[in-house]
């Protein structure tokens, strides 16, 4: 059996210690949040964070999450209030299709908590995610905006 | 009213504990609250009043990012003067529509036509429920109609002052008969026609609550991983499972004759065992094709004297050609592309007491219902397609229904338990239906001052409308016989002034499936139009911009969005230091578009975009923000493939995988897009595809005028140049 926790909620599952941490997500604990795209860690749509930080879930042994704590996109929210990366999203319009933003999302949520104003350049290295609809204006956009927002300081 | 079609579908899995009462009667988990509550009133097929007064408006084509979920309800809610805010979208069932004759009308998503082609029933049917709700309002006050109006879901009457709410009135309204005319506003007085309108479906998106078909989930549900043969049109010719049998979470290895499938308690136990899976495959007729003996067949079409067909033919091009004093002769490539979408392809299905319930993202939810009963073997009305939102379409979800196909199969195999078929990466860029790739001869003649007085060219590619949708070439549908529209797309109907003119078509179809790929003919076409266009002004020493205008003189749309997008872009005016620029205009899906693109080279190919200025004119902007969204993505979707987008073949197979051989632009790679909206009204264009089709062109012309080197083919990475 192997304990960790996904949004602040304990599971114990049983899988093999191989098993890539998306897929015991999605599968196996019903989490749809993280997307699959590629397998392989190149496009980002699965990004979860493990212990805050931004990890490719679907080229992550599930071995490697034991006793360490999961946050999904459905997780972000707290009490009922968007996180303000959330709500800079939804602001800018953001997603299209959408199926690549939770990834987006979670990158970008990553991003702001170890640079709370990030430059350009700064955003050009740490948003290396896929998204096939081209909604890339408008997320450096909306890290812009989030990054200005009250709320991002404690986020 | 997505969220609580969702709790229900919970519900009865819930209840059901199995599948007994989520999937019987039929058709009763795609039911939606607005269709089954019995408070709620149903005043047309699109239009359901509920008792609260809040207003239910369907949505019958498919939302892959496109937007129009938002705009074409918009278009209902313009005519029936309802609160936008409290406005629930949901989707027309697809079930519902073959027992309702077609209802809801065509309900795929292809061709950018949602708003073009429906615009007129949607707001006619907004409008007639309005008039419907007023009619009661003014029987139950015994006043005259004409007395009576609506806004923001009240009916008035003028004189007294009354007011009553659309709940009030529903249920009378329902029973009366809808008029047979009504008039639709003049655009002056639309409201939310080309307001910029949020979109509905962002912040379940936002959440990580949007539900597309990759995350169905149903009781006792296994899953499928699959291998299709590696080379098109082979078969599976003997399989040996015995190493993955009795693995943990196995459950069945599928024989399916083109392709093999692992079924399995989760996804990736199902494709790991795949691998184990040992499969010999009989390569079929196409084992030693590659790209070189592809291009060779294409090549045949160019110079071929027989089986050709003439798209167009004004004045005579040989007699013109033959006696001008200057000519040009030039050849064009642009090659095979995948579609890749951000979700592979994969579809949920259960096949149980002779009805089929599907959830998968599709395009087109008529077509995969019918797709889903012809493989089940059951009637049309034993279908459900559930409706979800699609990870990306751009076309690989429409025309092609092998998904579908795939799915209702092994869940055949599996009858009674409902299975979720995936595709892996590798699989998704291998067996698409690709982009066509075409060989075009382009030539011209001009006249002593530089004016085209002979324009010819031959088409060399496979059609699309005959392999894949089997419809023969004829018109309406071809501009001639033997003719497919989308091969000669945007070269047959140049707009130009121009005497001579001979367009040519070699349907040359090889065995690489092809299919609709975001902008068709035009994501292709163009490039070649107007990049031999700029041949000619650069023959002739003329500015790009001013040869374009002045042949344009006698086609109004194609020069307003020209001249418009030219000024915007301060087209003329002095640029940096080693900055050039590019333009490009074409029409395309009723729309009107021009690019003008400012670039500068390094000496290691590495080009830098300093600024796509994007130029279109829809007629009526339904949604502008919207509109912008779809030009910006336009722009990294064309950006992506004429830089790096080259589907190559080797012994039958494709040699791309995944995103590490088949690159994808990346957000440090996006340059600034600034959009050009000059909606000249009058008419319905589209905007999902058309912002693609004057890019590539503008880049290179841009390219040409910064190092003098013309590209001709197709991605610029085979020409050393690389985004910066």
């Amino acid at each position: 059996m192997i304990e960790f926790t996904v949004n602040g909620k304990k599971h114990s599952v049983d899988v093999e210690p191989e098993m890539p941490l998306l897929w015991v997500l999605r599968d196996v604990l019903d989490v749809k949040g993280p997307k699959f795209g590629c397998g392989i860690a190149q496009c980002g749509a699965c990004t979860v964070h493990l212990n805050g930080e931004p990890v490719r879930s679907c080229s992550v042994p599930v071995s490697t999450a034991a006793g360490q704590k999961v946050l999904t996109i459905e997780g972000l929210a707290q009490k009922g209030q968007l996180h303000p990366v959330q709500k800079a999203w939804i602001d800018n319009e953001v997603p299209q299709c959408g199926y690549c933003q939770s990834g987006q999302i979670m990158s970008a949520v990553a991003l702001l908590a170890r640079n709370p104003s990030p430059s350009d350049k700064d955003i050009d290295a740490a948003m290396t995610n896929i998204c096939r609809c081209g909604t890339y204006a408008r997320i450096r956009a909306a890290i812009h905006a989030a990054a200005k927002s009250p709320k991002s300081a404690k986020a | 009213m997505r969220t609580s079609r969702r709790e229900f579908l919970k519900q009865s899995a819930a209840i059901g504990g199995g599948l007994t009462i989520g999937y019987g009667p039929l058709g009763a988990i795609s039911e939606t609250l607005a269709q089954k509550a019995a408070e709620s009133v149903e005043i047309n097929a699109w239009v359901v009043v509920r008792p609260d007064d809040g207003v239910v408006i369907r949505y019958a084509r498919s939302e892959m990012g496109q937007g129009s979920m938002t705009s074409a309800p918009m278009l209902v809610a313009e005519e029936l003067e309802c609160d936008w805010k409290r406005v629930k979208i949901e989707y027309a069932s697809a079930n519902a529509s073959v027992k309702r004759k077609r209802a809801w009308g065509d309900m795929a998503s292809v061709g950018s036509r949602t708003i073009r082609n429906s615009q007129e029933y949607l707001r006619k049917a907004g409008a007639t429920a309005r008039e419907m709700l007023i009619a009661a309002a003014a029987k139950q006050w015994n006043v005259p109609a004409s007395e009576c109006g609506a806004q923001n879901s009240f009916i008035t009457h003028g004189p007294s002052k009354r007011r009553v709410s659309f709940g009030k009135v529903a249920e009378a309204a329902s029973k009366l008969e809808p008029p047979k005319d009504v008039k639709l506003k003049d655009p002056k007085e639309w409201k939310l026609i080309g307001k910029p309108i949020k979109r509905v479906d962002i912040p379940d998106t936002v959440m990580g609550r949007q539900r597309y078909g990759i995350d169905t989930q149903l009781p006792g549900m296994l899953y499928a991983a699959i291998a299709q043969c590696p080379v098109f049109g082979g078969k599976v010719k003997a399989m040996d499972s015995s190493r993955v049998e009795g693995r943990r979470g196995i459950v069945k290895v599928l024989n399916m004759e083109t392709f093999v499938a692992v079924v399995g308690d989760n996804w990736w136990r199902a494709k790991e065992a795949l691998r184990d899976v040992h499969i010999d495959w009989d390569a079929g007729a196409n084992g030693n094709a590659s790209s070189a003996s592809l291009m060779e067949f294409y090549r045949s079409g160019l110079d071929a004297k027989e089986d050709i067909a003439v798209a167009r033919k004004d004045g005579d091009f040989d007699q013109a050609f033959a006696g001008a004093a200057k000519k040009l002769e030039a050849e064009y490539w642009t090659p095979y592309l995948a579609h890749s979408c951000m979700e592979p392809m994969g579809c949920t299905a259960v096949v149980k007491d002779g009805k089929v319930d599907v959830w998968t993202s599709t395009q087109n939810a008529e077509a995969s219902l019918a797709n889903a009963a012809s493989v089940a073997g059951v009637s049309l009305e034993n279908v459900e397609v559930h409706r979800v939102q699609l990870g990306g379409g751009f076309g690989r979800r429409g025309g092609a229904q092998d998904f579908v196909r795939q799915g209702v199969a092994i869940a055949k195999a599996m009858e009674g338990t409902p299975v979720k078929m995936l595709w892996s990466r590798e699989e998704d860029t291998q067996h698409d239906f690709y982009r066509p790739a075409s060989l075009i001869r382009m030539k011209a003649a001009l006249d002593d001052s530089g004016n085209p007085t002979a324009w010819y060219s031959r088409v060399s590619a496979t059609s699309i409308f005959s392999s894949l949708v089997h419809l023969p070439l004829k018109p309406p549908l071809a501009p001639a016989e033997g003719v497919d529209p989308q091969s000669v797309a945007s070269i047959f109907d140049l707009p130009h002034a121009i005497p001579n003119v001979r367009v040519e078509y070699a349907q040359r179809n090889a065995f690489v499936p092809v299919g609709f790929w975001r902008t068709v003919g035009h994501s292709q076409n163009p490039f070649v139009r107007e990049s031999f266009m700029d041949e000619l002004a650069a023959a002739t020493g003329k500015d790009p911009f001013e040869y374009r205008r002045a042949l344009l003189q006698k086609s109004p749309k194609d020069l307003g969005i020209l001249e418009a997008t030219a000024k915007a872009a301060g087209w003329g005016k002095p640029l940096p230091a080693g900055v050039f620029r590019g333009i490009a205009e074409t029409e395309g899906y009723g729309s009107y578009t021009c690019a003008v693109c400012e670039l500068s080279v390094d000496k290691n190919g590495e080009v830098s975009i300093k600024r796509l200025v994007l130029g279109i004119d829809p007629g009526y902007a339904v949604n502008p923000d919207n509109i912008l969204a779809q030009m910006q993505g336009s722009a990294v979707y064309m950006l992506t493939a004429m830089f790096w987008g080259d589907i190559t073949i080797r012994e039958g197979r494709v040699e791309q995988s995944n995103f590490h051989d088949y690159r994808m632009m990346r957000l440090r790679e996006m340059p600034k897009v600034e959009m050009v909206l000059a909606p000249s009204g009058g008419f319905w264009g589209g905007v999902g595809e058309p912002g693609q089709a004057s890019i590539a062109p503008a880049v290179c012309n841009a390219l040409f005028a910064a190092t003098g080197k013309r590209v001709r083919s197709l991605p610029l990475k085979n020409h050393g140049f690389t985004l910066a």
